[in-house]
C-alpha cells in the first residue's frame, strides 16, 4: 500500500504539467464513464467539449460563464495561499446579489445612470460582510473558516428564499419565488450584439490586472505567502495572522459578492433561487486548477466555464442531466490532486530500497 | 418543562391527558430522536476516521451515494430499508475508498479530497438520482418495545421508534466500547496520535487508516439511506442538505468524544425538528428561518466550542489531517 517515497527535489516540471496531466486523465475517466453509461465515448466526447466551441455563440457563453469562476477564484487564491479555507463563496456570491439586486428593486423607475455602479459597491459590500463574519468568528473565537463560510453559504440560500418568496417576490411573477425583472439601466449593458456578453466582463478583466499586480509587486502578497507556508516566521517577522484572516476573507467574499451582481445584473436579470449554478464552489477547483496563480486561475475557469457548457450540451444532445457536470468537476479536483502528490514524491521502487537496507 | 410533568414522572403516575403542552412535546421528542439518528451515524464515522487521525470532509458527498444507493436498491428489490441500507453502507465505503487512494496512498491534502468527494457525491447522486424522482418507498413503522415503551414520557420517546433508530443506539455502543475497551481502539487511536511511533512497531498504518476511513463511509451512507428510504422516503437531489458538513462539526463540538457526539446529534435533532412543530408550540417566523436554525446552531456551537483552545488540543488526535509516508 505504500506507493511513494519523497523525492530529493521537489519536481519543478511536475509543478507546471500537473494540471494538464489532471485534465487528460480527467477527459480519460469521462470517456469511461461514457462508455459504461452506454453512450458511445468519442460522440459524447465531441458533444461535450468540441460541440459547444464550434459556433461564436459558444464562444460567448465560455465567457460568461468563465467570468464569473475566474473572478471568484482570484479572491480565493489570496486565501489558500495563506492556508485560509474559505469554502462558503457560493453564500459570499448570494448575499453580494442580494444586496445588489435590492439596490435595483428599491431603485425602481429610477431613470439614474448611477444605478448599476450602486449595484457593484452594494453587491462588493454584501460579498465582503458574508466573509467578515467568518473572519471575526475565527479572529475572535479561533472557529474553523472551512465549516462556518459553508454553514453560511447554507444560511445565505435561506435568505435568499425567503427575500424572493416574501419581501421582495413579483406580485406578478405567477407566484414564483422570483423578484422583478431588472430595469435597463439596473442591468449591464450588452457587448456583443446577439449574446448575453455584457459589460461585467471588465470587472472581471480589472480583477485579474489588479490580482496580478497584486502578487507580483506587492510585499503583503508575500506576508500573506509566508504566513501560510511558515506561520512561525510569519510571526517572528512580525507579520499579523490575525491580519491575513481578516483580508483573506474580505477579499474572496467581495471577489464572490461582485461575481454575484455580475449574475444578476447580466444573464439572470432578477432575483431567484438559480442565480448560480455551483460558482462558488467550483471556483475552488479553479483557484487550485491554476496553481493559485492570477493567469493561470484565468486558463483553469476557461476549461471550467467549458464542463459547465458540456454539460448543458450533454443534456440536450444526449438526454444526460446536468449533474454531470458535478462528476467531472470532482473528478477533476481528484485527479489535480492526485498528479500533485507527485510533485514532491515519487513512486517506490521496492527491490532497490529493499537491497540498501 | 413544567413541573406538574417532572413531578408526574419522579411518581410514575399515570400523566394527565389534558395536558396540551405535553401533547405537542412528546412527538417533538420523538421526532428528535429521527432527526438525529443519521447524524449520529455519520458522526460516528467521521469520528472513527479523525481518531484515526484522517479527516474526511466528503461525509456530505458519501451521504449522498449512500442516499440514492440505498433508494435505487430499496426501490428495485421491494423490501425498502432492509436492503437499502446495508446497500448505502456498501456504497458510502466505496465512495471512500476513492477519497482513501488519493488521501492515504497518494497523501494528497485530506481537506481538499474531502471537499472533491462531495463534490463527485453530488454530482453522481443526482445522475444516478434522476431515474427516481417520482419514486416513493412505503417507509417504517415505529416498533414499539414490550416494557421499556411502558415508561412513562420516556417510554414513547425512546422506545416507540423505527428500528434504525434502535441501530444508531447499538452503533453508540459500539464505537464507544471499541474506542475505549478494546485493543483496535487502542491502535486506532494510536495511529491517530502518531503514526510514525504506530509505523516503528510494526502496525500499518495505511490499513488501519483505509480500514477507519471505510468504517466512516459506510456510516455515512447508511446516514444517507435512512434519509433517503425511511425519514423522507423518497428520492430528492441533494436530500442530505447539509447534515454531512454539519455531522464534522459535531466531532469538533464532541472533542473527538463519542458520548458528547450523540448529545450533541440529539440538540441538532432538536432544532431540526422544531421547524415542523412551530406553529403547534405557538410560535411565527419565517419557515426559512426555522430551516436555516440547524446552520446557524452549528456556528454557534463551533464558536463556543473552538473559544476554548485547551479543551480541543487536549483531545485532538495529534496527527489529524498530517499525511503519512512510511
Amino acid at each position: 500500500m505504500h506507493l511513494l517515497e519523497p523525492r530529493a527535489q521537489p519536481s519543478q516540471l511536475l509543478r507546471w504539467t500537473a494540471p494538464l496531466i489532471a485534465i487528460v486523465a480527467t477527459l480519460l475517466a469521462g470517456s469511461v464513464l461514457f462508455w459504461a453509461l452506454g453512450k458511445p465515448p468519442l460522440a459524447s466526447f465531441e458533444v461535450f467539449f468540441i460541440q459547444p466551441l464550434a459556433s461564436s455563440y459558444g464562444w460567448s457563453e465560455l465567457l460568461i460563464k468563465a467570468c464569473p469562476l475566474i473572478l471568484i477564484a482570484q479572491g480565493l487564491a489570496i486565501g489558500f495561499k495563506a492556508r485560509i479555507y474559505n469554502i462558503g463563496a457560493e453564500g459570499q456570491l448570494i448575499v453580494g446579489a442580494l444586496f445588489g439586486g435590492g439596490v435595483a428593486i428599491y431603485m425602481e423607475g429610477s431613470a439614474s445612470a448611477w444605478v448599476i455602479p450602486a449595484m457593484v459597491v452594494a453587491g462588493a459590500l454584501g460579498g465582503a460582510l458574508w466573509g467578515a463574519l467568518p473572519a471575526l468568528l475565527k479572529t475572535r473565537f479561533n472557529a474553523e473558516e472551512t465549516l462556518t463560510t459553508l454553514m453560511l453559504a447554507y444560511v445565505a440560500n435561506f435568505i435568499l428564499s425567503y427575500m424572493v418568496n416574501g419581501p421582495w417576490r413579483d406580485p406578478e411573477g405567477m407566484n414564483f419565488p422570483q423578484s422583478i425583472m431588472f430595469a435597463d439601466n439596473a442591468l449591464f449593458g450588452i457587448l456583443l450584439d446577439g449574446s448575453r456578453v455584457n459589460t461585467s466582463i471588465f470587472i472581471t478583466l480589472f480583477a485579474v490586472l489588479a490580482f496580478w499586480l497584486f502578487n507580483a509587486r506587492s510585499f503583503l502578497a508575500y506576508q500573506l505567502e509566508v504566513g501560510g507556508l511558515a506561520p512561525a516566521a510569519a510571526r517572528y517577522a512580525g507579520f499579523s495572522a490575525k491580519g491575513t484572516v481578516w483580508f483573506s476573507l474580505v477579499i474572496s467574499g467581495l471577489t464572490a459578492g461582485l461575481a454575484g451582481v455580475g449574475e444578476v445584473a447580466g444573464p439572470v436579470g432578477q432575483l431567484n433561487l438559480n442565480i448560480s449554478p455551483g460558482y462558488g464552489f467550483a471556483a475552488i477547483i479553479v483557484a487550485y486548477l491554476g496553481r493559485l496563480h492570477p493567469l493561470g486561475i484565468v486558463l483553469a475557469g476557461s476549461l471550467m466555464a467549458l464542463i459547465y457548457l458540456g454539460g448543458e450540451a450533454a443534456q440536450v444532445s444526449l438526454q444526460m442531466p446536468a449533474a454531470i457536470t458535478g462528476i467531472f468537476q470532482g473528478m477533476l479536483l481528484f485527479f489535480l490532486l492526485g498528479a500533485d502528490a507527485f510533485i514532491d514524491n515519487r513512486l517506490r521502487r521496492p527491490q532497490l530500497s529493499a537491497a540498501r537496507g | 418543562m413544567p413541573s406538574s410533568i417532572t413531578a408526574c414522572v419522579a411518581r410514575n403516575c399515570p400523566l394527565p391527558e389534558d395536558n396540551a403542552m405535553l401533547e405537542h412535546l412528546l412527538p417533538v421528542f420523538a421526532g428528535t430522536l429521527a432527526a438525529a439518528t443519521p447524524l449520529i451515524f455519520a458522526g460516528l464515522g467521521e469520528l472513527v476516521s479523525e481518531r484515526s487521525g484522517v479527516i474526511n470532509l466528503g461525509v456530505e458527498g458519501m451521504m449522498l451515494i449512500g442516499a440514492i444507493a440505498g433508494f435505487a436498491v430499496a426501490a428495485e428489490t421491494g423490501y425498502g430499508a432492509v436492503t437499502g441500507l446495508p446497500a448505502g453502507a456498501l456504497a458510502g465505503a466505496a465512495a471512500a475508498m476513492i477519497f482513501a487512494f488519493f488521501a492515504l496512498s497518494l497523501a494528497a491534502n485530506q481537506a481538499a479530497c474531502g471537499l472533491a468527494l462531495t463534490i463527485f457525491g453530488i454530482g453522481l447522486s443526482a445522475f444516478i438520482g434522476q431515474h427516481y424522482v417520482s419514486y416513493s418507498l412505503p417507509g417504517l413503522q415505529p416498533i414499539a418495545i414490550p416494557l421499556l415503551s411502558e415508561i412513562p414520557l420516556l417510554g414513547p420517546i425512546f422506545f416507540k421508534q423505527d428500528w434504525v433508530v434502535y441501530l444508531s443506539f447499538i452503533a453508540f455502543a459500539g464505537v464507544a466500547w471499541t474506542l475505549a475497551k478494546t485493543r483496535l481502539g487502542l491502535l486506532l487511536k494510536a495511529v491517530g496520535e502518531s503514526p510514525e511511533a504506530a509505523h516503528a512497531i510494526g502496525y500499518p498504518v495505511l490499513g488501519i487508516r483505509y480500514g477507519a476511513v471505510a468504517f466512516g463511509g459506510a456510516m455515512a451512507g447508511i446516514a444517507g439511506a435512512y434519509l433517503s428510504t425511511v425519514y423522507t422516503p423518497l428520492w430528492v437531489q441533494n436530500m442530505s442538505a447539509g447534515r454531512g458538513w454539519i455531522a464534522v462539526a459535531l466531532v469538533v463540538f464532541a472533542t473527538w468524544k463519542p458520548s458528547r457526539l450523540l448529545l450533541g446529534a440529539y440538540l441538532f435533532g432538536a432544532v431540526t425538528i422544531l421547524q415542523f412543530h412551530a406553529q403547534g408550540l405557538g410560535i411565527s417566523v419565517p419557515v426559512q428561518f426555522l430551516a436555516a436554525l440547524p446552520y446557524l446552531a452549528t456556528i454557534v456551537v463551533l464558536v463556543v466550542i473552538s473559544r476554548d483552545r485547551r479543551l480541543l488540543q487536549l483531545n485532538l488526535p495529534a496527527s489529524l489531517g498530517k499525511p503519512f509516508l512510511p
